[in-house]
């Protein structure tokens, strides 16, 4: 019998339009795979799902079926099931961000990411695990207990988007929507052994996604093959007029791109590694031995089929981690003060509205969120503020100055995607610093705006854990991620006999 | 620049409208006092002649089409507030409780 949770969304759409399976089925499947292997936080669950929607996923699918049978013409992932990061904004599912702020809170409107989804006709099977508000690289921040990495159930699934990114690994879902503010989609795919897109900024509109730093944020595809990020990149992209900051321009044909670069071939493509990110002059801090290795092998099979290789240095990625963290917590401190008790979420009574403010909010956001804030009101503070919160703004025009001369010379740019495979739950939790350098490769996309992609480069020999591999392309450029990601992911795969995630181990399902 | 205090955690954490215990502003400022001492690497650039970057894709005067489009209803708009009284939204007292 098949186990349909095993196939890619691609081929479950060719398998709905074949009338091999139905999209009852394949939610039925997945379902089932939930209740086996997910569940409140313990030891043995994997935890990627806050909240399942088992009538909702079956009755869109019910309908998709229905109308199949009946010749209307469907979307293109109609009927494929899809997991969403609970930092988006969904009419009549409970949406906490991760918060204790906010549970209970049922959603009187949708996202527009949430409405495309919705017109795409694809079953949402539930809200993911997260940090608090997406502040996070482990989802330990998360106020409902951490996500457990699938391939190794005591060590990080990264973050902020760790539950979307486990559920894909453990084939709960095989698409997820994330959301990456300095890597949350990214990180987490790398450590996942998954396929995650930071589109270009304004590229998929933030309307209902609720906001970290507005200047960062950027909602994104995860899945376990580029092709099938594709697919999901062109459903959520496009015009909003609800976003101001969406761009006005037609949605990168990203499935194309994936189709022309699964053959391999990258005669003639400059792909840049960034001295500071990997290259020969990194100073090496934090970058593991089986990283640096996987990430050379991807190099050499890019180079074997065509691709010229050549080095680029970006001197003003050294400030980049202390602007990007000084930059969220200034915005993120400004974007949170709606969580005032007065329009949703919890209110601690007390005698006077502000008592009731700052009870509330001691009491409904944890230590992380506490912080970020804190040090966002510092940076904004007067005598700070040109200090601090100038000069990151400064940090930021010399990186895209960086990027802008880099791309002169490649056309991607590349680099691992996190210094480290996966480390173990509570070792950097009372570590902020250590727990920040985890995002040092991802953080420069967001601050220049521009598209990045991780895809996996193999296990690394020491821990046999996943690596990621990132592709960075210029602002608008999203294609060019596909292209050559599915190339690579192409080549690697002849290497492998298969996908990175087959070699994921399989998890003791309890029931 | 000097690193943060306890008593400047405090009267942050008061304008940020958190409350916090002793036992909270013990942990926190330790922790808050290590980032900021990490992050102030930024000011080695401050006196550089480079302009600000407030907006990775630089984009003016962003306009919708001035129509009416559905909204929410009072009833929406109110259902998920922790106290609501004839169609608004109701809190605790709002001037200082010593007058």
């Amino acid at each position: 019998m098949t186990d349909w949770t095993r196939k890619t969304a691609a081929q479950m759409v060719e398998a709905m339009a074949a009338g091999e399976v139905t999209s009852s089925e394949l939610v039925r499947a997945h379902l089932d795979r939930i209740a086996a292997v997910d569940g409140p936080e313990t030891p043995s669950a994997v935890h990627a799902f806050l909240h399942i929607d088992a009538d909702g996923a079956l009755a869109t699918a019910a309908a998709v079926d229905a109308d199949r049978a009946a010749g209307v013409e469907l979307p293109r992932l109609a009927g494929v099931p899809i997991a969403v990061k609970d930092v988006l904004v969904t009419k009549g599912l409970p949406t906490t961000a991760g918060s204790r702020i906010l549970e209970g809170w049922i959603p009187p409107y949708d996202s527009t990411v949430a409405s495309k989804i919705r017109a795409a006709r694809m079953p949402i099977l539930g809200k993911t695990n997260m940090d608090e508000f997406a502040m996070g690289s482990s989802t330990e921040h998360s106020g409902y207990g951490p996500t457990h990495n699938p391939w190794d159930l005591e060590r990080i699934p990264g973050g902020s988007g760790g539950g979307s990114a486990a559920s894909l690994a453990a084939w709960e879902a095989p698409l997820a929507i994330g959301s990456d503010t300095g890597g949350s989609i990214r990180q987490p795919a790398a450590v996942t052994g998954t396929v995650g897109v930071k589109p270009t900024y304004g590229g998929v509109s933030r309307y209902g996604a609720i906001a970290l730093a507005s200047s960062l944020d950027q909602l994104g595809p995860c899945a376990r093959t580029v092709l099938d990020a594709a697919m999901l990149h062109e459903v959520m992209g496009g015009h909003d007029d609800m976003d101001a900051t969406s761009l006005d321009e037609p949605v990168p044909a990203c499935v194309d791109a994936a189709r022309e670069g699964a053959s391999g071939d990258l005669t003639g493509v400059r792909v840049g590694v960034i001295t500071e990110l990997g290259g020969s002059n990194d100073s090496g801090e934090g970058y593991q031995a089986g990283v640096k290795q996987r990430f050379e092998e991807s190099l050499d099979a890019m180079r074997a089929a065509g691709a010229e290789i050549v080095e680029v240095s970006c001197p003003s990625f050294v400030y980049a981690l202390a602007a990007y963290y000084l930059i969220l917590p200034s915005e993120a401190s400004s974007n949170l003060a709606k969580f005032d008790s007065v329009r949703f979420g919890m209110r601690v009574e007390k005698a006077t509205i502000e008592k009731t403010m700052g009870a509330t909010r001691a009491a409904g956001f944890g230590d992380e969120v506490k912080r970020r804030i804190i040090l966002g009101t510092y940076a904004l503070s007067a005598g700070y503020y040109d200090a601090y919160y100038g000069s990151a703004q400064k940090v930021r025009t010399l990186i895209q100055r960086d990027f802008a001369a880099a791309f002169e010379k490649a056309d991607v740019l590349v680099s691992p995607t996190a210094p480290t495979t996966p480390f173990k739950l509570g070792e950097r939790i009372d570590d902020p610093l250590a727990m920040y350098l985890n995002d040092v490769a991802t953080i420069p996309a967001n601050l220049a705006g521009i598209p990045g992609m991780s895809l996996p480069s193999g296990v690394a020999p020491e821990d046999g854990l996943p690596v990621g591999f990132q592709i960075l392309a210029p602002a608008h450029e999203d294609a060019r991620l596909y292209r050559v990601g599915a190339a690579l992911e192409s080549l690697l795969a002849a290497r492998w006999g298969g996908n990175l995630i087959a070699q994921a181990p399989e998890l003791e399902v309890s029931k | 620049m000097s690193s943060l205090e306890r008593s400047d955690v405090a009267r942050l954490a008061a304008l940020a409208r958190i409350d916090m215990t002793d036992d909270d502003l013990d942990r926190l400022s330790g922790q808050l006092s290590a980032i900021v001492d990490a992050v102030a690497q930024v000011s080695e650039v401050a006196g550089q002649d480079v302009p600000a970057t407030s907006h990775p894709i630089p984009m003016a005067n962003v306009h919708r089409a001035d129509v009416v489009i559905p909204s929410l209803s009072q009833q929406a708009a109110l259902s998920g507030a922790p106290d609501a009284e004839d169609g608004r939204f109701r809190v605790p007292q709002i001037l200082g409780e010593e007058a």
